[in-house]
């Protein structure tokens, strides 16, 4: 006997089912795929792979074949994962210093403006990151207007060379994920108990101590979540090395590009990928060991903080 | 010499230099966008060199038939993609909170996954996989692809709307004789049409904004506005790459502050 | 006129629910029920004893997991929530908050595949039997928490339903507004002559608008009857302490009379108000602290321990052997018992009732 079912009119788990298996097909589906390909040969013109099996994908990672035929070690590919190491870590460490005291200052207004203030800082966000690298053509040119205003006060003879650098693509890469970080350690700054801190100047705390040993060690799981939002979108950057860096400045997705591009070898392009994907995991799991500590500390953890 | 605070509440909340660095940032946010609006009116074929205001570049790229078409590619893609994710991400938020608990996380490392793994990955996975598959690269490619990365931003406000609404709404609107499609179409659709509407929005500018995987998967005939710009900032530098993308962040700008005021509706 | 019949059957109902933590807790164990046409029932029972799950199975919100729940005789266990010529009055109200007040109520209405013409002056009668004429134009956000009440009492009575349900409905209001409201549905039921059944936790409220009132007690019905019958015959010990204030005191039949505590052979009378309990039982009496006479003797057995004006009475609490008891008296006596004092006690025939545990 069929009973008058309960928790009328909540829909039911299959409502999830067209978006849960579309995802599969185009989110799981690709990442397989890539893998796949990551183990096939290179295709004779290049474009696609041949269904036959081969390391040479992840023996082109760190050695070269020498017209000859000999292999020898070569760091060239080595060297660009540190490069895209090297350019995430300093971009993390520049926004964190930007955002710190943003996302504090923020927190810290009355309450009706800072919902204001915060939509400021996720405007540009909003807005088509290729427009906002190409700006950064446009600002750091020779005949850009930092160089015509340094000019100007006469601080420089002659133009400082900044577009085509690695600085260019640290300050493309920082521009780019500074919401990033400000979001998070809002998040943090803005549940502060700010009766926590005049307990503290309460106490004789002045406010450099006020700011070391109370604030900041509450919004903690916000710098984690916030480094964690920059740096993994950091190492896969494409746009800001590629337009900023003028190609001397390579990071790993410029290379993964080139090889679905104009140097046609697919699978070492997969091979990267796979790299690149591991290397995301990997600094995830990090992460998420981190923010379980730091949990253990504030009580709050910084997947929470994320969202 | 004491460094202690002295005077009202308000000032306790100051740290010394947080003003003037978020003053400093606040600038650098906004820097890009101010020079690409203000070069857009700037009469020298030089971008970077001020000779006098003029419109001649908006009037240039609206009459350019490439553009045209790229733009109208754009907007195809963007209306489809946002049409379809929105449906799937509607579905998603009904259906998760029903979903047992082994079923979620797995579902929420698929809805995550656009996020988190690099988009040059996503860009030439999928690429990879329509190879793979046969299937023409062009507009409608690049459609499927964008629907699937639209799908968390769409979700993120759909559920927000969704976890506010008081269950025994759901269930009155049983007891007053609706049955599961009536509820649905009586009040679970109009309760949720904020967070639909915001997230629709924001779907559509993720859409219309993406260059990565559109230049991926683009084709012959796929160009898509950002893919176009790209091509013209990498041949030579003009005014009129700085009037189209004026354009472009004047679109992206209005339909955010749309969405930020519709979400903010009260109920 | 010609005996009532029932409007609500409920028989041998049980449900039960597993916890996050993977226990099983009884909601409803065989619970039965006969609701009269007509009639205003109270459930009550403190939170978690079961009332608001058996309110729910009769909406068809809840399932039952066994046992048969029949409207005027015809079994509703299949018919889903929907069908069921029932409504309720939901505890947050559920008022849809995209919809004006006459579009809240004309909401179930419109299920019932009225039309335009028929359902406005419906609309209007109900928003009228509520009071709330011309605020059928507003948002329920603009509304008073006690105006929000009166839509979903509206919406519910809108549809004319064979029972109405209420879920502690007058919880959320202040107690003024909470006693103004009693009244007030009092009101409705004896005008709309519709069959009630409210759920509430607050016994004052229960024995103030009930015409039945059904005690429940951890999943079970502890008795049914009308309030007064309820309050001076209390058939369980719980009953008698959730319903009013009580002294229960444990207590032994003996050959001759009861033993009551460690009081002894005081107020012999006692056994009048007691019968067919053989000679040996153990258990409890219970009897109301107003129902206590007492005198003034230098050597009494009762001796007063403290004494506090509360609300125009006298609570005099006194040690008896053992045992505290509460007596009530009033303000009004010349020469009230101060502490300290010694008193003697005895008991009205029939005040002092044997209680089950």
């Amino acid at each position: 006997m069929g009973r008058a079912r309960a928790r009328a009119g909540q829909g039911s788990a299959w409502a999830a089912a067209p978006g849960l298996l579309y995802l599969i097909g185009l989110v799981l589906a690709p990442l397989v795929i890539i893998v796949v390909y990551s183990f096939l040969s290179r295709a004779k013109l290049g474009v696609g792979v041949k269904w036959e099996f081969s390391a040479q994908a992840y023996a082109d990672l760190l050695f070269s074949e020498s017209l000859a035929g000999g292999r020898s070690f070569d760091p060239t590919y080595l060297q660009i994962i540190f490069n895209s190491f090297l350019f995430a870590l300093i971009t993390s460490a520049v926004t964190l210093a930007l955002a710190l005291p943003i996302a504090v200052w923020i927190a810290t207004r009355p309450p009706k403006d800072r919902t204001g203030l915060i939509f400021l800082v996720t405007i540009p966000f909003w807005t088509s990151l290729l427009i906002r690298t190409y700006a950064f053509i446009i600002i750091l040119n020779d005949n850009g207007p930092i160089n015509a205003f340094l000019g100007a006060l006469g601080l420089v003879e002659s133009p400082i060379p900044m577009l085509y650098t690695p600085f260019a693509t640290v300050v493309g890469l920082v521009y780019t994920f500074l919401p990033f970080m400000i979001l998070p350690i809002y998040a943090s700054a803005e549940r502060f108990d700010f009766r926590l801190a005049e307990a503290a100047y309460d106490l004789g705390g002045g406010k450099w101590t006020v700011l070391r040993r109370i604030v900041l060690p509450s919004v903690r799981p916000g710098v984690i979540a916030g480094m964690l939002l920059v740096f993994i979108p950091a190492l896969g950057s494409y746009l800001a090395p590629e337009l900023l860096g003028g190609g001397k400045t390579s990071m790993i997705a410029n290379v993964i590009a080139a090889q679905f591009g104009a140097s046609r070898n697919w699978p070492f392009g997969a091979a990267l990928s796979v790299l690149l994907l591991i290397i995301t995991l990997l600094v995830l799991v990090a992460f998420a060991v981190l923010s379980k500590r730091s949990a253990r500390v504030t009580g709050r953890s910084s997947w929470e903080s994320m969202l | 010499m004491s460094r202690r605070p002295r005077g009202t509440g308000e000032s306790l909340k100051d740290f010394p230099l947080f003003g003037a660095i978020s003053a400093v940032v606040f600038a650098f946010l906004y820097m890009p966008l101010v020079f690409v609006v203000g070069y857009s009116f700037n009469a020298n074929r030089v971008v970077t060199v001020w000779k006098g205001f003029t419109l001649d570049w908006y009037l240039e790229v609206l009459q350019n038939d490439d553009i045209q078409r790229a733009l109208m590619n754009s907007l195809r893609v963007a209306v489809v993609a946002t049409a379809l994710s929105v449906v799937l991400a509607l579905g998603l938020a009904i259906g998760l909170l029903r979903l047992a608990r082994s079923g979620n996380s797995f579902a929420w490392a698929l809805i995550g996954a656009p996020l988190i793994i690099p988009e040059i990955v996503f860009a030439i996975g999928t690429l990879s996989l329509f190879v793979q598959m046969r299937m023409p690269l062009g507009v409608n490619a690049i459609t499927l692809a964008h629907t699937a990365f639209c799908i968390p931003f769409a979700l993120l406000p759909i559920r927000a709307r969704l976890k506010s609404v008081d269950l025994s709404v759901y269930e009155a609107a049983a007891d007053l004789g609706a049955n599961e499609w009536r509820i649905f179409r009586r009040v679970t659709l109009p309760l949720l049409a904020p967070g639909v509407v915001a997230g629709a929005l924001l779907a559509f500018i993720i859409s219309l904004d993406d260059f990565i995987v559109s230049y991926f998967l683009a084709g012959p005939g796929g160009t898509t506005l950002p893919v176009y710009i790209f091509g013209m900032i990498r041949n030579a530098i003009t005014p009129g790459v700085n009037a189209l993308s004026t354009l472009l962040l004047l679109v992206s700008v209005l339909i955010v502050s749309i969405s930020y005021y519709t979400s903010r509706r009260k109920r | 006129m010609s005996h009532e019949t029932s409007a609500l059957t409920i028989n041998r109902v049980s449900k039960q629910f597993s916890t996050p933590e993977g226990g099983v807790v009884r909601a409803l164990d065989n619970v039965s029920l006969e609701v009269a046409e007509g009639s205003f029932t109270v459930l009550l029972g403190p939170s978690g004893c079961g009332k608001t799950t058996l309110l729910r199975c009769i909406a068809g919100l809840e399932a039952a997991d066994s046992g048969e729940i029949s409207l005027r005789g015809q079994r509703i266990d299949d018919v889903p929530v929907w069908k069921r010529r029932v409504n309720t009055v939901f505890q947050s109200y559920a008022l849809f908050p995209h919809l004006t007040v006459a579009q809240n109520i004309a909401f179930g209405l419109q299920m019932d595949g009225l039309s335009k013409t028929q359902i406005a002056p419906r609309v209007e009668e109900a928003l009228a039997m509520v009071r709330l004429d011309g605020l059928g134009g507003r948002r329920p956000s603009q509304l008073s928490g006690g105006q929000q009440q009166r839509v979903a009492l509206a919406r519910a009575l809108a549809k004319e339903p064979e029972v109405l349900l209420l879920d502690e409905p007058l919880s959320a209001l202040d107690l003024k507004l909470r006693r103004g409201m009693q009244s007030e549905l009092k009101r409705l039921q004896r005008e709309t002559s519709l069959t009630f059944v409210l759920v509430t936790h607050d016994q004052e409220e229960a024995m103030a608008m009930a015409d039945t009132v059904a005690v429940f007690d951890a999943g079970r019905i502890a008795q049914v009857g009308e309030p007064r019958d309820v309050y001076l015959r209390p058939r369980t010990r719980f009953v008698a302490d959730f319903i009013g204030e009580a002294n229960v005191l444990p207590a032994e039949v003996m050959d001759a009379g009861v033993r009551v505590g460690s009081i002894g052979d005081v107020g012999l009378d006692v056994i009048s108000g007691i019968d067919g309990q053989p000679p040996g039982t153990r258990g409890h009496v219970a009897f109301r602290p107003e129902n206590i006479n007492w005198e003034r003797t230098p050597n009494g057995d009762a001796h007063v321990l403290d004494v506090t004006f509360v609300g125009g009475d006298l609570h005099i609490v006194a040690e008896v052997g053992e045992d505290t008891i509460t007596i009530r008296a009033s303000s009004h006596h010349e020469e009230p018992p101060r502490t300290g004092d010694h008193l003697d006690l005895s008991f009205p025939a029939g005040s002092v009732r044997w209680v089950e545990d």
